[in-house]
């Protein structure tokens, strides 16, 4: 139980296998600080990212959730992110138009070169989330503790 | 409307079909069913095209279509989008089909009659105005207050593909289909929630539009998977509601044809085309006009990417939505 202990958000990350991955392993060799709430989940292609492991991600008591892959054009498997980022487009629009906010869910390119953009990107994310509250609007009351 | 039935026997009478799939009566006259006809005399005893055939048949035929022998089915304009969208996927058996097109001019439910203050109907006659009989004397009423939802935004009067054809073939015609999504989107992101909160929370999980949407059509669905919690009611709160609500319009985005069965077999009737439709109109809006079951050729847009399409970061600037 939390009770006097200062609330922060849970952040899911998917990361690509090829880029953001090492991106964010880029990150950690250079000492880059980025803060502990974020989790990162290892998806093999951001195209991988089915819809359902973000709500699924929300459900069990995720407060954002970011998806990052490699920037359009250089996929490992040459065309994956073209397709993730038309589902995700689609999906996040959904999303907003059910009233959930906006800003919990981000799309991110980081190739395995920009560590320090990976640092800076979840730094803001996480401002972000902590910014909007506890997710609320698509918990699941029985995956609470 | 009698074309119909005659056209079902002539086909069964001439050896054409072995069965045809069209609608039957079923309690009451305004609750027609599709069934399944194999001779002539059942046709003759149970057959019925009226103002209340509303139901989409094109989805019974992935199964039928299997089956021994021809099978003649009869497809509304709306139904035809879906019957050319399932031969896309190769759902169906385009050489066991014989397709018989039938122009439209809007279908109508016991639901809106009643609504429309008809009460205890015996009957109903078709014309410029419809003339329900009730138990308590006839009442004319505007054949526009009783049409279905999906049927006063009808999109087009074009059957796309068929063998035949009665009456005249027709043309797409205009229609303001998106006026309510993008009343939706200019709300606040709170209005839009208490909005959808207001009309998931009264879903029951009963299935019927997984079970009626000829794009649902799976084999395996993800939501019968018993460990993913999401079956049935009694164990469920409102983060399954918004979670199968989002899934199942996710997965039918872009081959979703908009025939508006999943709001018409709706027994909560919850608005559940304002979801496929908002994805519709995305589509339309970010990757170009689309329109699935149109045509024969053209490539889904979640199968199809472009190099400069928009970042996901456009729902956050874009107009009206993302105020």
């Amino acid at each position: 139980m939390q009770v006097n202990k200062e609330w922060t958000p849970t952040i899911v990350a998917f990361c690509c296998n090829w880029c953001s991955y090492a991106g964010a392993d880029l990150s950690g060799t250079n000492r880059l600080q980025y803060p502990a709430n974020v989790k990162i989940i290892r998806i093999p292609c951001s195209c991988r990212l089915n819809p359902m492991f973000i709500l699924r991600a929300f459900q069990r008591g995720a407060d954002g959730v970011i998806l990052c892959g490699c920037h359009p054009g250089d996929c490992h498997y040459t065309t994956g992110n073209y397709y993730a980022r038309r589902r995700m487009t689609l999906l996040f629009s959904m999303l907003e138009y059910l009233g959930i906010e906006r800003e919990r869910t981000r799309v991110e390119w980081v190739s395995a070169a920009e560590g320090a953009k990976f640092a800076a990107t979840m730094n803001d994310f996480v401002k972000t989330v902590t910014a909007l509250g506890e997710n609320k609007r698509l918990e699941d009351l029985r995956c609470k503790e | 409307m009698q074309r119909v039935k005659e056209k079902a026997i002539e086909l069964l009478r001439s050896g054409e079909v072995s069965r045809v799939l069209g609608w039957k009566t079923g309690e009451f006259f305004y609750d027609l069913t599709p069934a399944v006809f194999e001779s002539v005399e059942e046709v003759e005893k149970g057959f019925v095209f009226s103002l209340f055939s509303g139901a989409n048949l094109s989805k019974y035929l992935i199964a039928e279509s299997k089956k021994e022998g021809k099978i003649a089915v009869f497809l509304k304009p709306c139904d035809s989008f879906s019957f050319v969208q399932l031969q896309k996927e190769h759902r169906i058996k385009r050489e066991n089909i014989y397709a018989v097109g039938i122009q439209c001019d809007g279908m109508c439910d016991g639901e809106s009659l009643r609504s429309a203050g008809c009460e205890g109907m015996t009957g109903v006659e078709d014309g410029e105005s419809l003339t329900v009989h009730t138990l308590y004397g006839d009442q004319v009423i505007e054949k526009k207050e009783a049409l279905l939802g999906k049927c006063q935004t009808c999109k087009s009067k074009r059957i796309v593909d068929f063998d035949e054809l009665i009456g005249q073939q027709g043309e797409d015609v205009p229609s303001d289909r998106f006026a309510e999504v993008a009343k939706l989107e200019a709300m606040t992101p709170e209005e839009r929630f208490a909005f959808w909160r207001t009309e998931l929370s009264r879903c029951i999980r009963c299935n019927a539009c997984r079970n009626v949407c000829p794009a649902c059509s799976c084999e395996k669905c993800v939501f019968d998977n018993p460990v993913s919690g999401v079956q049935n009611k009694a164990v469920a709160d409102s983060f399954e509601e918004n979670m199968f609500h989002i899934i199942r319009a996710f997965h039918v985005t872009a081959r979703c044809t908009d025939c508006g069965e999943c709001s018409r077999v709706c027994p909560q009737n919850i608005p559940l085309h304002l979801l496929n439709r908002k994805f519709i109109k995305d589509i339309n809006e970010l990757y170009g006009d689309y329109q699935a079951g149109a045509d024969f050729d053209s490539r889904p847009p979640l199968m199809d990417f472009r190099m400069d399409d928009p970042e996901p970061s456009v729902i956050y600037t874009r107009g009206g939505a993302a105020k």
